[in-house]
């Protein structure tokens, strides 16, 4: 079942001000596929839960349309669209078991008693529920209320599946376990889901494609891979792992790779984004564990620099390098210092990186 | 220069008005697509603005306009009889020095209770408890009975004669006695929810145990002791029993005074003029509480109050503050022991040998004000208990045109005294299209809407407890707006219901300052019964009512709390009161 939102945009006016509208979501496009499990990720207030709110019917867009395979169902209200959210405070039902607050659905659509029964004690089985059939939510530990919600919006076999950062109540190594399992449940019935988090080590573990979206607007769509290692900005760049921006002029350009000059040395890059025309100023990325790092023989590569900062952390070492009369940093992680070398505050080292490794922003 | 910012701040207003216009017009369309929605707010609507708004509006107008025309000729009398004059003065100082000094007993308790680990914690809960729950003028009763003419202590142990009751001392400590529990309660709220933890880190960056108190406590206290004031300054000035009681000729207080110039007098205008002299400063505190007071007062104290071992209190203060208390709580179960004792004495403060002659003359001749009163009450609390959270539920949960007003009027009743609403009632209601003095109806109207804000209030806490999310997970799993209202949160409204109805019940048990206008021949209350055997000085008949007043309400209590606790022993979320 795929979801589709036309132009989304959603605007909430201030009832004190109601001139001084907030921009939750500007323009948004998305096309979700059947099956598929799509995160939106950005930082806090970025609007993440309005657009899945647009997408449950909980919030009517200021514009734009929403789809659900291929209906519009902008106007449906949110009870008749067969979409079921896990929200961020579990939302189980206070006075009901937990067996009462997963079957509430079936209950809904009017099934015989021992139906409703048999389907319930089967998805408590599959969620690792088994023994809790009547037991109420107050005696609940918080992983086994997560596991409750999920139940009862998998139960009714929803159209779609809408998670708002179902997993920031718990603490970190639950969240580690439950990601896994989200995933393995949403695999094996297929619904197609879309998962809001802020941690994007979530948002690499659990999605076929991640949204990510900065104040109101999407940023960029992709695979973990791409949108890791092929960023269109710097804010896609910056808020996924660590990144180093380095300037670089465009000398060359062909269909398949761009010629660019870093500092005095020459790179052949086959990965970009936008449109780098030949005299371009143009900011390459490059994650820190590509950096290499070297004791500087030769001062005119231009990517050479004075180590500042060293934390040694076992598997892995990381390094903050400062470059000379620039105010730029490079940060490198060594993770086999044994060949890599060893370097201390202090040394001047020198930076490269294989040209696979590096990727063109859109952005000048 | 001057031009050009005047245009620009045109352009600002239109540019307010605009979106305003647009928005309210949404809401009306929303509202108009859904009916039940639509109907549901109508008819609350309506009858908040019949029973609540028009009776006061009818006040107004009669104490300023005389013969169809705009006159102030009343107020103007009314300001140069220096009697008068007196009685609002007397009011006032009344209110004010209830306020402070109920307050400060509230404060003792409250303290007492939430910061030391004295014994009998329990026994000091349910003494402040007692005169929530009974009559207003019990208080005033017991004090004659104790240290009037014929008073047990005043003749009885010390022999005096020409005591000195009536007036402002007897009355002062009639009205602390009536009202310390509300300040107790609202400042045992306060002090619990101050963590001890602060305390606790305030002591150890080293200041003395007063200074913390100083410094940390009291401050933090501070918007809760203004709030306990400024309600108590409003209940002791709207008071009708006490004062009727204890005030006596040479200290007039303005509610008896208006009523007394309308039963005594047949002076409709002036009482009523009275009357709206009394609004003005009990609206001024209320909007004061309201707007001011309450918006400082939701102190975020984050963390759980952690057990921590009670250190701000040291030994001997401790006792200090115990000794105080339980000074106090003797004192209440005095009043009270000489209400029981009262209703089974002979003749009291002559002959205090025991019979059942009272009790016997109240379940005769009295018998029906007792079976009004519980018909009243039982019919009236329920309606004004789901009239309570309807209200509570649009207010809270939903967005239309007049929400505020709505909110704003349906409030009304805890600012506007009693006596006001009684006479606007006899005002509003005695001639077509809408008569209805005499009647059960007009009694049971009156009761629903003056006591439908305790309804309101528990109900609006507890929707503000439950998450919102929980009603959208209903919605999301398919059900439609009557069902999540229907499953969800009706069930999870019923605890506060019914703790609400609790207040409910209580207090149209023991209503009389409207009610005392409303009664007739045909249907009669236990209260202004009791009144009446007060005034023609049967003292054992008032007491032997006033017995029976409570019992039955603390036996109401009583199986409310058995009912609820059987069926929601489990649930999570329903914090019951009492
Ligand atoms: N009901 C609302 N009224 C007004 N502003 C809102 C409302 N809901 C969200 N917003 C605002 O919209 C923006 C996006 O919010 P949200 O979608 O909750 O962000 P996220 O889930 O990414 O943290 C925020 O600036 C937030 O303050
Ligand atoms: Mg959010």
């Amino acid at each position: 079942m795929s979801v589709k939102l036309q132009n989304i945009s959603k605007f909430f006016s201030d009832p004190e001000y109601p001139d001084k509208g907030v921009a939750a979501v500007v323009d948004c496009n998305l096309d979700i596929l059947e099956g598929e499990m799509v995160t939106l990720l950005g930082p806090s207030g970025c609007g993440k839960t309005t657009t899945l709110r647009v997408i449950s019917g909980f919030e009517s867009p200021t514009s734009g349309s929403v789809y659900i395979d291929n209906d519009d169902v902008t106007s449906t209200p949110p009870n008749k669209r067969d979409t079921s959210m896990v929200f961020q405070s579990y939302a189980i039902f206070p006075h009901l078991t937990v067996a009462q607050n997963i079957g509430f659905g079936l209950s809904l659509r009017k099934k015989p008693k021992n139906e409703i029964e048999k389907e319930v004690r089967d998805i408590m089985r599959m969620t690792g529920l088994e023994d809790m059939y009547n037991r109420r939510p107050d005696q609940l530990s918080g992983g086994q209320q997560q596991r409750v919600a999920l139940a009862r919006a998998i139960i009714n076999k929803p159209r779609v599946l809408l998670f708002d950062e179902p997993l920031s109540n718990l603490d970190a190594k639950l969240r580690e376990q439950m990601r896994v399992e989200i995933r393995r449940i949403q695999k094996t019935f297929g619904i197609t889901s879309i998962y809001v988090t802020h941690d994007q080590d979530e948002a690499m573990t659990v999605s076929d494609r991640i949204v990510v979206m900065n104040e109101g607007r999407v940023q960029q769509v992709g695979t973990p891979f791409e949108i890791y290692s092929r960023p269109v900005n710097t804010f896609v760049a910056d808020f996924i792992g660590q990144a180093n921006f380095l300037d670089a002029r465009v000398l060359r350009k062909s269909a398949e790779s761009v010629d660019i000059m870093i500092g005095t040395a020459e790179k052949n890059i086959k990965s970009w984004s936008g449109n780098p025309e030949v005299g371009d100023t143009v900011k390459v990325v490059v994650r820190p564990e590509s950096l290499r790092v070297k004791k500087s023989k030769d001062k005119n590569d231009g990517l050479n620099g004075v180590i500042s900062t060293q934390v040694y952390l076992g598997p892995s070492v990381e390094y903050q390098i400062d470059q000379k009369k620039k105010t730029e940093t490079f940060h490198a992680v060594t993770y086999n210092p044994v060949e890599s070398g060893f370097f201390s505050i202090g040394d001047k080292v020198s930076v490269d990186f294989n040209s696979a490794a590096a990727h063109i922003l859109a952005e000048g | 220069m001057s031009g050009c910012s005047l245009g620009v701040s045109i352009i600002m207003k239109t540019g307010e008005i605009k979106p305003y216009i647009s928005r309210k017009y949404r809401e009306l369309r929303i509202l108009l697509g859904d009916p039940l929605l639509f109907i549901v707010i109508a008819i609350v609507g309506i009858s908040v603005i019949l029973f609540i708004l028009y009776p006061l509006i009818k006040v107004i107008l009669s104490g300023i306009v005389i013969n169809d025309r705009f006159s102030f000729s009343i107020i103007k009398e009314i300001v140069s009889s220096w009697y008068l004059r007196q009685a609002f003065r007397n009011s006032i100082i009344m209110g004010v020095t209830t306020a402070a000094l109920g307050t400060l007993v509230g404060f003792l308790f409250a303290f007492t209770l939430a910061r030391t680990d004295i014994p009998f914690k329990r026994f000091f809960n349910i003494i402040a408890i007692i005169p929530i729950v009974s009559p207003p003028f019990i208080g005033a009763l017991s004090i004659i009975m104790l240290f009037g003419n014929n008073g047990f202590i005043t003749a009885g142990v010390l022999g005096l004669s020409n005591v000195k009751i009536y007036g402002f001392r007897g009355l002062l400590v009639a009205q602390v006695v009536t009202f310390f529990p509300v300040a107790f309660i609202t400042l045992k709220g306060v002090l619990d929810s101050i963590s001890p933890t602060l305390e606790d880190a305030a002591l150890d960056l080293g200041g003395s145990r007063w200074n913390v108190f100083r410094r940390v406590t009291l401050p933090l206290a501070v918007p809760g002791i203004a709030s306990a004031m400024l309600v108590l300054f409003i209940e002791t000035l709207a008071d009708f029993g006490n004062p009727l009681v204890l005030a006596g000729s040479r200290f007039p207080i303005l509610s008896v005074q208006a009523y007394l110039e309308i039963t005594g007098m047949y002076n409709l205008p002036k009482g009523a003029a009275l009357s709206l002299i009394l609004l003005v400063p009990s609206m001024t505190a209320y909007i004061i509480q309201k707007y001011w007071v309450s918006k400082h007062r939701y102190i975020t104290v984050t963390g759980k109050p952690t057990s921590s071992a009670i250190k701000l209190v040291n030994k001997p203060a401790k006792w200090l503050l115990f000794s105080g208390t339980m000074l106090v709580s003797l004192f209440v179960i005095l009043i009270y022991l000489t209400i029981l004792w009262g209703a089974f004495a002979k003749v009291w403060g002559s002959d205090n040998s025991l019979t059942l002659r009272h009790f016997g003359y109240v379940l005769g001749v009295g018998f029906e004000a007792v079976l009004d009163t519980l018909v009243i009450a039982g019919i009236s609390t329920p309606i004004s208990g789901v009239l309570g959270m309807v209200i509570a539920f649009l207010i809270v949960r939903k967005r239309f045109i007049g929400r505020g007003a709505l909110e704003f009027t349906s409030m009304l009743s805890f600012a506007v005294p009693g006596t006001v609403i009684g006479i606007g009632y006899i005002l509003a209601f005695n001639r077509p299209p809408l008569v209805l003095t005499g009647t059960l109806a007009i009694l049971l109207i009156n009761f629903i809407y003056r006591y439908v804000p305790v309804g309101i209030q528990s109900g609006v806490a507890i929707l503000q407890q439950i998450d919102p999310s929980i009603e959208e997970a209903a919605i999301d799993l398919g059900a439609d707006s009557r069902k999540t209202f229907g499953r969800i949160t009706l069930p999870l409204m019923v605890p506060a219901f019914f703790s609400g109805l609790i207040f409910a019940f209580v207090r149209a048990m023991t209503a009389i300052s409207a009610a005392i206008f409303l009664v007739s021949s045909n249907w009669q209350l236990m209260t202004v019964q009791i009144m009446s055997q007060v005034e023609s000085g049967r003292l054992g008949a008032a007491s032997a009512f006033s017995v029976i007043l409570v019992g039955i309400i603390t036996a109401a209590i009583l199986i409310i709390r058995w009912l609820l606790h059987l069926r929601f022993s489990g649930m999570q979320g329903s914090e019951l009161r009492f």
